[in-house]
């Protein structure tokens, strides 16, 4: 696959490797006292974990997995709140395939399909749109899921449903934005990191200014980075080098797709039908404001919220659920009293282990191999 | 009685024994009652299409000879599957084609000769006659081509709305030849395990032909009968288990024998066979060949120094032209595949949890 395979190549990974760990070592940072660095999105977790990348780094470099994965952040409340709109007479409830595993206090999306709610699988929210033109008589509702990645897409499709006229679609809006979430992060207790690999396709969409206050305010380095294991390896050593050299700056490796300013028509779209909630839940971050979005007054019509009541119940986690922790990387995944005894892929108690993405399911499923790069790494 | 009666009777009685024919376009539930509609549909359509030498349709079963049995083994194999897929046709075959590949698959890789099928229909009233005649045409040419007889069968109709369109159930004899041992728990470390060819072809089919992909492509299921090939494997070099890839993919299978065996296995991502167009897919969706199903690959595991020989085999044969060694069994980490990513790291090999479902981003 052109663009792809290239990136994959693992002779290219070698010189890089060596690199990191010549970088590492001018560090003097320890495997008792490692360098912390944050990959943000659940899409480079995946590609760490599916590569094995972890386990080719020095011991004194630690991956921390940040709370990029849309669908793990979901709080319990909220997933409770989608089922109360699925199971409703009358409703076609379309969502991404890995959310309607989720667990909510009563039950998951597809635990609510077996029993009769018409659940569907989409693979866009045009998809959506499509259902809602081919059933003119129910109200097709689009679970919205997702940073700036997917944000546009809802956008361009509640546009197009304005333009056609398409009213019987609607959108559970539960889309987040990736800025006010990092300086909660930045700003929360007992976090100590080095550097961030930064998400590569929310930048397609903002562009890589947005990040330039984690450089100038915080004193962190920022490389944003692609998905590819050799796109990985190489923000670490730009990483890396910054920090050797004692920088702090807002870098971009994915510039074969990333434009500094971003997408205008995107970010044009995100802006003409959404705006920012004044508070949103993130399943174990807690309220972080003015990360989340809503549908603008001018598009209520298409609001799932506006014309449906949701119950909007803050529901806790699961009282024995680390879930928080791991997602603001203050624990590790094996370090959770559940993760892997109750809490499995099959019997996921936290979003974590849910989507393959989470950093939970991603360690359970290619991690835990290797106990001595566990034992390496906790801190 | 004189002699007009007497042809009148004559007539009638011919029009009786002639072969019944189906009138309806459709499915209709008289189909499955038991009189004349049912007997019309058997045969037009079962006995028409189906029928061959062995298919029994006086008797309520089947009935083989023990002493022709024994001719090719010392042990029966036994074995059913139930076959339910939308859309019913889709590039490269149809549920009928699998009905029948799936059962002499699941025979073959115990080393047994498949020799005899029973087809059983669930049909959803409704169903065009001329879909259904389609797929039994199909399910023959299958049977023909894996040498197999469909002998015995069954008929039910179910309203509308109360089954998808058609179900298959096939069940399957075959005799194990004298000396044959493959089992689940037969493999040791440094074994050597073989696939025929290309994963996830069947899974990626079905997935772009559901259409709500909006995607399209070439890629055709792999639905293929083994039995001629592992026929072929077992009389020449030692075998030391075997299994079907299907639904779960190859994933499955290997935790499934690591399991069993209470070995270690450790894959070499860069020796999976895999086509392009399977790849590039399965990278848009956020899956994994690994996890898509088959219907026409299996996996076999031989001692290292049957490697060359098998492989020979395999890739001279029409359904293993791609056979490729895979993975290497171990005694380190027993029952946990792990995967060689090509790039350095090692990760382990799941079985998928669930429906394959693809991510968000």
């Amino acid at each position: 696959m052109k663009y792809v395979d290239e990136f994959r190549n693992p002779k290219g990974g070698k010189g890089i490797l060596a690199d990191i760990e010549r970088l590492v070592a001018k560090t003097g940072r320890t495997a008792k006292n490692p360098l912390k660095v944050m990959e943000i999105c659940g899409g480079h977790t995946h590609a760490i974990f599916k590569f094995g990348l972890q386990s080719m780094l020095p011991e004194a470099l630690e991956l921390v997995h940040g709370p990029g994965c849309p669908v793990c952040v979901l709080p319990v409340g909220r997933v409770d709140d989608a089922l109360s709109l699925a199971v409703r007479p009358n409703v076609i409830f379309a969502s991404f395939g890995d959310a309607i595993r989720v667990p909510g206090s009563k039950g998951s999306l597809l635990e609510a399909k077996a029993e009769g709610a018409d659940v569907r699988t989409v693979y866009s929210p045009s998809d959506a749109l499509e259902l809602a033109r081919q059933n003119p008589n129910q109200k097709v509702i689009f679970f919205g899921l997702g940073f700036e990645t997917t944000v546009p897409s809802t956008a361009l499709t509640v546009l197009e449903a304005a333009r056609d006229g398409v009213d019987n679609f609607l959108v559970f809006s539960n889309h987040i934005t990736i800025v006010p979430t990092l300086r909660a992060l930045l700003d929360s207790d007992g976090l100590h990191l080095d550097g961030f690999v930064g998400p590569g396709h929310v930048s397609m969409v903002i562009g890589v200014r947005p990040y330039d206050f984690v450089a100038a305010e915080y004193k962190k380095p920022f490389v944003v980075s692609g998905f590819e294991p050799l796109d990985v390896l190489q923000s670490v050593r730009m990483l890396l080098a910054q920090i050797v050299d004692g920088r702090a700056t807002v870098e971009n490796q994915y510039r074969r797709l990333v434009k500094d300013d971003g997408n205008r028509v995107a970010l044009e779209a995100i802006q003409e039908v959404f705006e920012p909630r004044a508070t949103f839940e993130w399943r174990g971050l807690g309220s972080i404001e003015h990360s989340g979005l809503q549908l603008r007054a001018a598009y209520a019509r298409f609001d799932a919220e506006a014309h449906f009541k949701v119950p909007s119940v803050s529901v806790p986690d699961p009282g024995v659920c680390e879930c928080g922790d791991v997602l603001k990387g203050a624990i590790k995944p094996w370090e959770c009293k559940v993760f892997g005894t109750a809490c499995t892929p099959e019997t996921p108690i936290g979003a974590c282990m849910v989507s393959s993405e989470g950093a939970c399911a991603a360690h359970y499923n290619y991690g835990r191999l290797n106990p001595s790069s566990r034992l390496r790494t906790v801190s | 009685m004189n002699g007009d009666d007497q042809r009148l009777m004559q007539r009638i009685e011919k029009h009786r024994r002639r072969l019944g024919k189906v009138r309806e376009s459709v499915v209709v539930l008289a189909h499955g009652g038991g009189g004349k509609a049912m007997r019309d549909l058997i045969d037009d359509l079962v006995v028409g299409e189906l029928g061959g030498e062995g298919l029994v349709v006086d008797e309520d079963q089947a009935r083989f000879s023990l002493g022709a049995l024994a001719a090719h083994g010392d042990r029966l194999a036994f074995t059913t599957d139930t076959y339910v897929v939308t859309p019913l046709f889709f590039p490269g075959g149809d549920i009928g084609k699998l009905a029948v590949n799936g059962t002499v698959n699941d025979l073959a890789v115990s080393g047994a000769k498949p020799l005899y099928l029973s087809c059983g229909l669930v049909l959803e009233e409704g169903l065009p006659i001329e879909t259904l005649r389609r797929v039994l045409r199909s399910m023959k040419l299958a049977a023909d081509e894996a040498g197999v007889q469909i002998v015995t069968g069954d008929t039910k109709v179910v309203p509308r709305g109360k089954a998808d369109q058609l179900f298959i159930n096939t069940s399957g004899v075959g005799v194990i030849p004298k000396g044959v041992e493959v089992h689940a728990q037969g493999l040791r470390p440094d074994d050597c395990v073989l696939v025929n060819g290309y994963l996830g072809d069947h899974g990626a089919a079905i997935l772009v032909a559901r259409g709500e992909l909006k995607l399209e492509s070439d890629i055709a299921t792999d639905s293929a009968p083994l039995n001629g090939m592992i026929a072929e494997l077992v009389k020449a070099v030692e075998v030391r288990a075997m299994r079907d890839v299907t639904r779960g993919g190859l994933a499955a299978v290997l935790n499934e024998l690591a399991l069993s065996s209470e070995v270690g296995m450790v894959v070499d991502a860069s020796a999976l066979p895999v086509r392009r167009e399977v790849a590039g897919l399965t990278e848009l969706l956020g899956l994994d060949p690994v996890h898509l199903a088959n219907e026409g690959k299996v996996v076999v595991v031989v001692p290292a120094k049957d490697v060359e020989p098998a492989l020979r085999i395999m890739r001279a044969h029409r359904y293993g032209q791609e056979s490729a060694l895979i993975a290497r069994c171990r005694a380190e980490s027993p029952g946990i595949v792990t995967l060689d990513t090509g790039f350095g790291g090692e990760r382990i090999l799941e079985m998928l949890v669930g429906e394959p479902l693809p991510r968000i981003c």
